[in-house]
Parts: C-alpha cells; structure tokens; sequence
C-alpha cells in the first residue's frame, strides 16, 4: 500500500515524537532532585524503581561502543533463536505433513497434540536445563517447544485446506504422490508456514531469552539476569530495550524475507499511482 | 473397429451420507455413452443433474458405483493417463507462475526442462498469452487463467479432453473468443472431446452430437441429438442459422421438462 510521501514523513514525525515524548517524561520523573517526591519518600527512589534514561543510554552506549562487548551476547541469543526457529519449523512442518496426510496417525495422536498444546511450556525450562545443561542446547530446546506448535497447526491447517480442484488438477496431470505432496502440498503449507512466521520467529526469540534468563551464562538474558542480582535496573533496562530493538530488527528482516518467497500471494492492492 | 475413445457403459454413482450411511444420492445412473476418436460430444441438461460427476468418473478420478469405463478398449483403473481435463473452478496452481503452471505435467512426467519450457512458451503463445508467462494466477484476468488452464491442458496432447464448463465463469465476448479458440485447436488436431455445459447454444455451436441429461437425483441420458451443422463454424454466426434453430428447438422441446423439474426440485429442497 502506497501512501503520499508527505502523510508517510508526518507518521514519521509523530511516532518519533511520541518516542521522545515517552523518554522525556521517563527522565523528569525520575532525575533525582528535579522534581519533589510525590510517591516516594525520597527523591533518590524512583530512579531506584524505574531507572534513568540518560544512564541506561550511557549503559547501552558502553556495551556497544566504549567495551563492545554484548556483540558476543547478542551471537549467543541470535544463534540459539535461529536453531530454535530452525528446528522447531522443520519439526513442525515434517509432523504436520505427515499428520495432514495420515488419518490414521492424526486420530490416535489429536489429544495428544491437544494435550502438548495447552501445556505452559515455559515451565519445562528448567527440565530443559537439567537435561541439555545450563549452555545453549537448553535454549534452543525451550525455543523448538515453542515454535514446532505454531508451525505443526499452520502445516496441517494448509495441507486440509488444499483446494480439490488444484489437487484433482496435478492428478490429472500425472503428478505421483510424490509429486503431489513437493508440488502441491508443501507450496500450499508453507504459505501458512510464512504467514505464521512473525509470530514463530518471535517465539524462538522469547524462548531463546527466558531460557537465558533462567539460569546461563552468556546471552542478552544472562545480562539482565545478573544485573537484576545487584538490583542494578539501569542495566536491566537497557537489556529489556537492547532486546527489543533486536526483535524488532528481526521482525523487519522476516518481513523482508516473507516479501520476496511469497510474490505468488495477492496482495489486496497492487496498483501504483503513476 | 477402432475402439471408441471414450465408453462409458451403464455407469451408477451414488454418494452414502458422510454422517448417515443411510442416507444415499443416486448423482447418476444408468449412463451409457460413447465418444468416438476426433468426436466433439457435448452433454447438457439441468443444474444438479451430475454432468460432472459423469465427468469425474471419465477422468478416473471417482470410481463408478456400478457400470465399466473403458477408454479405447481397455477397461479404466485409477487416473485416465490418456485424458486432460479442464475444470470448471481455477484449478492452477497459485504458486507457480502461468509458465510454471502449463509445463507441469511435463515436469511431472519427468520431460528435460528446458525442452518443457520451450513447449510451455509454445503454446502460451498459442492461446494468446505470449508476454505473460512469468505471471502468476492472482495477476491474470478470468480470461487469462483459463486460458493458461486450457494451455495447460493441452500442452500434453491428451487424446482425451474433457471439459467441465471451462467458459461459464467469462463474460459473453470472451466467451465467445474462446470457444472460437478451441474449436480452431480442436479441429488442427481432432482429438475426442467430452464437454459437458448447461448452455444448450454453446453445445449445438461447438459439437458433434448432444446428449441431454434428465434432471438429478438418478440423472441419465434421455436423448442424443446428431448437430449436422457444416464446420468450420463460428459460434457467434451459426447460431442465426436457420438448421441451428431447428436443432435448438427439437433438443429444447427435449430439456425443458427436465429444466422445470429440476427447478422444482430445488425449490421444493429449500422450502423443506
């Protein structure tokens, strides 16, 4: 969708300045000595609670510029969320395949499947840990738990959804099962696959950082988590907004990606004014 | 003898309720029809009367209840290999481009790419669809996808061809153009054709012989009409003439009973 230029530039402007706005006002309630404490029995207390701006931004600052070093924490959770993503999709999609395919198995297996779903599987992270040990592995497992489910759902919704006509057609074609399932089922599941891929990335990312965050040692969770220990919230704040600018970073890149493998779809307008 | 192209011999299809297995629908029964090679057949009757399960059946993609399909003389197991099929509904496959789509019975049957890509831009070109090759479903016109269909379709050089109103989503003038269209293929190569429609212009226009189909449920063959109208024609002119009026006419006076009970029918299925 095309907007004119100039309406684009002033949603632009408003959100930077609702940016701004949002750390202004975060930084004069908290300066300590810049406004009488009204909720707070001294004015040191709520840059205790919440933290200051221009310190986080300090904080921020030294990670990436001054020591560089959360580049090497910022791999560590990139990398886990990639084989969380990775893994968890590939998952996903061979089970929805075959469940999709095979009456039979998807029958006996539906409540387990069920079952596994409604589960909060944040709480296997620590079992996780226990298992994988305290590195990556564990990481990675919380983040496949998470993703295979979103990515099984879309590949068995997209493979019943099939249309007939498309999938008598092949047959008339010759298409051999084989063929059916390279050239009709797995392009008609993985545009489910895609348009569920913001929410799975997310996922991977989520589970990448509580698992950090429950017990590692490198990653932007360990970050938080070891600041949280001192209760240095400078630091954690800076963590939460690393990460976030991170996710966001990854939601653009998936979006870019999804863009250029799924030119096949309509988009709802595709006219351009000349 | 040259076997027929296509025999369909006392033919039943009924569908058991999915839910009830009492609950049966007899879509059709007792069809006997033959579509000898290079014929134009063309089958017409009432909305629900089950032309196209009829066709289904000739594709081998539904096994008869009762009755044999044999295709030049050989009895039919599984896909009719010798059969294309253009179907009513879009059928391309939306992932791949117009190109893609017509060269995928090649690539299915296993033929060197480049050699499918050449025959694929053939007869895009055929159809009228040169440029468009790279093109995917969504950014073709009605028109266009079916044309890409009937490209499709064609490209193989099936010796049969059936058709399920390819044409009865277009607009008139396209229509037109397009029935033009396969007339001219149709007469290059003189394949044997099932068509079925539920217009009975078209079906005089275009074929040798009609077959009116009595209204559903139980539908069968109630009369075969033998069109002895002079080819080449031009569907738009021939229906001014004067023998195409008389053939409408006899095969109306057929169809109209059969129109009017199939109507009820419906009306008497929506007030219940």
């Amino acid at each position: 969708m095309k907007r004119a230029p100039n309406n684009t530039r002033a949603i632009r402007l408003w959100q930077a300045a609702l940016l701004v706005g949002v750390f202004l006002f975060w930084h004069v309630m908290t300066k300590p000595g810049l406004l009488p404490p009204v909720f707070f029995d001294n004015d040191r207390q709520a840059a205790f609670f919440f933290g200051e701006p221009l310190k986080i931004a300090a904080r921020i600052w030294v990670w990436f510029v001054t020591n560089a070093d959360i580049y090497r924490h910022l791999a560590v959770t990139l990398t886990e969320t990639l084989l969380a993503f990775g893994i968890g999709s590939a998952l996903g999609l061979a089970t929805g395949l075959w469940l999709a395919l095979s009456p039979t198995a998807s029958a006996i297996l539906e409540p387990y499947i069920t079952a596994l779903n409604s589960m909060p599987r944040i709480i296997l992270a620590p079992i996780f840990a226990v298992w994988f040990g305290l590195g990556m592995a564990s990481k990675v497992a919380l983040g496949v738990t998470l993703v295979f489910f979103i990515v099984f759902f879309n590949v068995y919704q997209g493979v019943k959804e099939v249309s007939p006509v498309v999938l008598a057609n092949a047959r008339m074609l010759g298409a051999n099962p084989k063929q059916l399932l390279r050239h009709v089922y797995l392009p008609s599941a993985m545009s489910w696959v895609f348009s569920s891929l913001h929410t799975s990335v997310g996922l991977a990312f989520v589970g990448a950082v509580v698992g950090e965050y429950l017990g590692s040692s490198q990653g932007v969770g360990y970050l938080i988590l070891q600041a949280e220990g001192s209760f240095d919230i400078n630091t954690v704040m800076a963590g939460i907004l690393v990460l976030t600018g991170f996710a966001l970073l990854l939601d653009m890149a998936v979006g870019r990606i999804e863009r250029r493998l799924m030119k096949w779809q309509p988009r709802t307008s595709e006219t351009e004014k000349l | 003898m040259t076997p027929p192209a296509l025999a369909l011999a006392g033919v039943a299809c009924t569908f058991a309720s999915r839910d009830d297995a009492s609950q049966r629908y007899t879509a059709v029964s007792e069809v006997t029809l033959t579509v000898d090679a290079g014929e134009f057949v063309a089958v017409v009757g009432p909305t629900g009367c089950g032309k196209s399960t009829l066709l289904n059946v000739a594709a081998g993609l539904l096994a008869p209840s009762a009755g044999t399909v044999q295709v030049f003389g050989e009895p039919l197991t599984g896909i009719n290999r010798r059969a294309g099929y253009m179907f009513q509904a879009d059928s391309l496959m939306p992932w791949r481009t117009a190109q893609e789509n017509v060269m995928a019975g090649f690539e299915f049957r296993g033929v060197p790419l480049p050699d499918a890509r050449r025959q694929a831009d053939d007869w895009l070109k055929r159809v009228g669809l040169g440029g468009f090759g790279n093109r995917y479903p969504h950014q073709l016109s009605g028109g266009m996808r079916k044309r890409t269909s009937l490209a499709q379709t064609l490209v193989l050089d099936p010796d049969i061809i059936l058709m399920d109103e390819p044409f009865s989503a277009l607009d008139i003038q396209t229509r037109q153009l397009m029935e033009n269209e396969v007339l001219a293929l149709w007469a290059a190569k003189k394949k044997a054709v099932l068509f079925i429609t539920h217009d009975l212009d078209e079906a005089i226009a275009m074929s040798d012989s009609v077959i009116v189909m009595s209204a559903g449920p139980a539908s069968r063959p109630i009369g075969a009409f033998t069109v002895d109208l002079p080819r080449p024609r031009d569907v738009a002119e021939i229906k001014t003439s004067p023998r195409f009026v008389e053939l409408h006419a006899a095969i109306w006076a057929v169809m109209r009973d059969e129109v009017l009970k199939g109507y009820a029918q419906q009306l008497q299925a929506a007030s219940t």
